[in-house]
């Protein structure tokens, strides 16, 4: 045991430094400021484009005094809800021939129109391309049912503000944990592919060979795996420390102004490590005794392919639980070893008790032992197997 | 069974014995029954064209792979890895890290068999000075040549002082002056008592170094000695060149005697080189050369591998 966990120690500092202190580790580190980049430029450039996008519109054909109850009534509409959510009117006085008023308007290209009302507010009728179960039908029947009855002033509804409510609060929560799972599920498959590639790398340097003669192979595969986990660990510190400095200048207030997880900031950022270090094990180690059967890059890419697709299929199972944290979907979502670590930390934003943590983590050591042990055993039959291969129904034999 | 084998083992001195190791790789059969005994402080060649199954042979003995069946012992030990820190290994495939300077692989690989990483970077930097390459100390592999590059994996392979050294095919790729110095470095190492075991289809190198061989084809061991005995299994060869074509002399020519080059060339009879002598020169042969000459381990390999791994030895260009 000792002799395994030695020359896991000597591989994990070789393949620790040659990340660190590599060119590639500083674009590793700047990684996640090109996403906010994209984010930033292709979400201005689609605001800019819906700006000008010129919305489709219901020409409403009546007299100005009946289109001016209807569009008072439909402002009281919009100023419940963002603008672009209410169905846009637009006001055309009555023509003597109103068939060709109306196929003129259907045609129009400026504005863009979808349908059209007719008949005012004593005989109103909607031509157009829309169904009548559509949501814009069901917002005209409602600012019709309003214009035509007599307008009231809605009641007082006096208003006493507090900082936060059980709503207001389960809803960042829930934000919280989702922004938690995803950056945890894209960060663990990231960092398993590259360790994945550096194994092959590492075959086809062959020096592989060299240290399967000198440490148990296994040390090699839980050498590379932790290797790779402090590389991450320290990115991670990286960016949460530069995450919150960059917070705390811009945004008034700081960080005391984020909506707290429930388990709070410093339980859950710690939560947040150790969940990451289980699912980066667990997946780590499937990928590593992927990479174990591929002599070469393509050939990664084919073997892996199933895996990202599962994964990302564990994510989504994963991503249900965030909506009802108690519910049975959830509970079957933290039991599974590979949902486990995105659905606990979701949690962890969301419900305050921290013992289900500790029974979570305890779960996810097991497997993580458990796999890291039929990893390490797959990946010695394989990873320096020559001739040909062992069919896989004879793979136990092998 | 093993503990028997393994007390023969350390009276007998040896290093390494294997006992009837067979790997099978899915439904082929790469190694088939292989047995050798290494004596400690001992040059031992393992002999075989390309594919016999001697690389496969060198990784089982070193625990980079299990056999299929089939015991080993190295080093007074039933698990090669328990004593890795003993032993230097030197694959027939080169690998360095291509980033690494050529210190901090050699210390690597010192590491790796339980060296400390500065005592790994003390004694690297002066093996590369004793070797020439103390200015190339802190570039990295990727900088250095093909030569340069093989010579820091050597210097690797014996950084932590091993007491068995086992290299597979390590002349190959390498030009005559680094062959040489390479040659030199196995004999320095089994001069300070060090058993060195190496993999070649070179077997000039195997004439010129080692004590003992073995010789393997398809998987099984053909020949397990002494290159002397090897070289034993044949009768020594005579080269005649006469003045008279023909004669009562000719009698005294064996069956199967061959004509190279103007000289009849063949086994040395059982009788000796008196009684052959004597027929000559009464037959009237007129001698005008006659050399009887030790048949060299090319020679003994064909006789005991056979003419088709001979031939396949032949093919890779370094047969002789």
């Amino acid at each position: 045991m000792i002799h395994l966990l030695r020359g896991a120690f000597v591989i994990a500092r070789r393949d620790f430094a040659a990340t660190v202190l590599s060119k590639a580790f500083i674009f590793f580190l700047l990684g996640p400021i090109f996403p906010l980049l994209l984010g930033g430029v292709f979400g201005g450039i689609g605001a800019r484009v819906a700006s000008q996008t010129e919305q489709p519109v219901v020409a409403v054909v009546s007299s100005a005094q009946d289109y001016s109850l209807i569009s008072a009534s439909r402002q009281r509409i919009a100023d419940t809800m963002p603008d672009s959510m209410v169905v846009q009117i637009a006001h055309y006085a009555p023509e003597p021939d109103l068939a060709a008023q109306q196929k003129k308007l259907l045609a129009s290209r400026s504005p863009p129109v979808r349908a059209v009302l007719t008949g005012g507010l004593a005989d109103p009728h909607l031509t157009g391309s829309v169904r009548s179960d559509a949501q814009a039908v069901a917002q005209l029947r409602l600012i019709l049912a309003d214009a035509k009855a007599a307008p009231a002033e809605p009641p007082e509804l006096p208003v006493t503000a507090t900082a936060t409510s059980s709503g207001s609060v389960a809803k960042d929560r829930a934000l919280t944990g989702q922004i938690g799972q995803m950056l945890l599920f894209f960060l663990t498959l990231l960092l398993s592919g590259m360790v994945m590639s550096q194994l092959i790398e590492e075959k086809s340097n062959k020096i592989i060979e060299v240290i399967a003669a000198a440490v148990p192979i296994d040390s090699l595969f839980i050498g590379k795996l932790f290797a790779m986990l402090a590389a991450s660990v320290a990115g991670i510190v990286v960016w949460i420390s530069a995450g919150a400095l960059l917070i705390q200048l811009i945004n008034t207030g700081g960080l005391r102004n984020l909506p707290d997880p429930a388990v709070g900031w410093p339980a859950f950022l710690a939560l947040g490590v150790v969940y990451f270090a289980m699912n980066y094990l667990l997946l780590g180690s499937i990928f590593l005794m992927i990479g174990a059967q591929a002599s070469t890059v393509r050939e990664v890419q084919t073997l892996s392919m199933p895996a990202t697709f599962a994964q990302v299929i564990v994510f989504g199972f994963a991503a249900t639980a965030v909506a009802q944290p108690n519910s049975t979907e959830a509970l079957v979502a933290a039991v599974f070893p590979l949902s486990s670590p995105l659905v606990m930390l979701a949690r962890a934003a969301q419900q305050s008790e921290l013992w289900p943590h500790a029974v979570a983590l305890a779960w996810q050591a097991v497997w993580v032992f458990f796999i890291l042990r039929l990893g390490a055993k797959l990946f010695r039959r394989t990873v320096l197997k020559s001739g040909p291969r062992a069919k896989w129904w004879k793979f136990s034999r092998a | 069974m093993l503990q028997h084998v393994s007390n023969s083992v350390a009276a007998a001195g040896l290093a390494v014995e294997a006992v009837d190791l067979v790997k099978d790789f899915g439904d082929t059969r790469a190694v088939d029954g292989v047995s050798l005994a290494v004596p400690t402080g001992s040059i031992y060649g393992l002999l075989g064209p390309n594919g016999a199954g001697k690389t496969t042979t060198l990784r089982m003995l070193l625990g980079i792979i299990d056999p299929s069946s089939g015991t080993r012992r190295v080093l007074g030990r039933d698990r090669p890895l328990d004593a890795a820190r003993e032993i230097g290994y030197l694959p027939e495939e080169r690998g360095l890290y291509p980033s690494m300077y050529a210190r901090d692989a050699i210390a690597f690989m010192g590491a790796l068999r339980g060296l400390s990483l500065a005592e790994g970077r003390r004694r690297a930097d002066v093996l590369l000075a004793e070797h020439g390459l103390g200015d190339w100390s802190r570039k990295s592999i990727r900088s250095l040549s093909k030569g340069m590059a093989q010579l820091v994996q050597l210097l690797g392979t014996i950084i932590h002082k091993p007491r068995l050294i086992v290299l597979d095919e390590p002349f190959a790729g390498l030009d005559a002056i680094n062959q040489g110095r390479l040659e030199e470095l196995i004999r320095r190492e089994a001069r300070a008592g060090v058993t060195i075991i190496f993999s070649t289809h070179v077997i000039a190198h195997a004439e010129r170094l080692c004590e003992h061989i073995a010789i393997i084809a398809s998987g099984q061991v053909a020949f397990d000695g002494s290159v002397a005995e090897a070289r034993g299994r044949l009768r020594p060869i005579v080269r005649l060149r006469t003045r008279a074509s023909e004669g009562p002399w000719r009698s005294a020519i064996p069956e199967g005697a061959r004509v190279e080059a103007g000289e009849w060339v063949f086994e040395l009879p059982k009788g000796g080189p008196e009684p052959l002598l004597r027929a000559l020169l009464d037959g009237g042969a007129g001698i005008e050369t006659l050399a009887i000459e030790r048949p060299g381990l090319h020679d003994a390999f064909v006789a005991i591998a056979g003419n088709k791994a001979a031939a396949a030895m032949g093919a890779t260009g370094n047969g002789q």
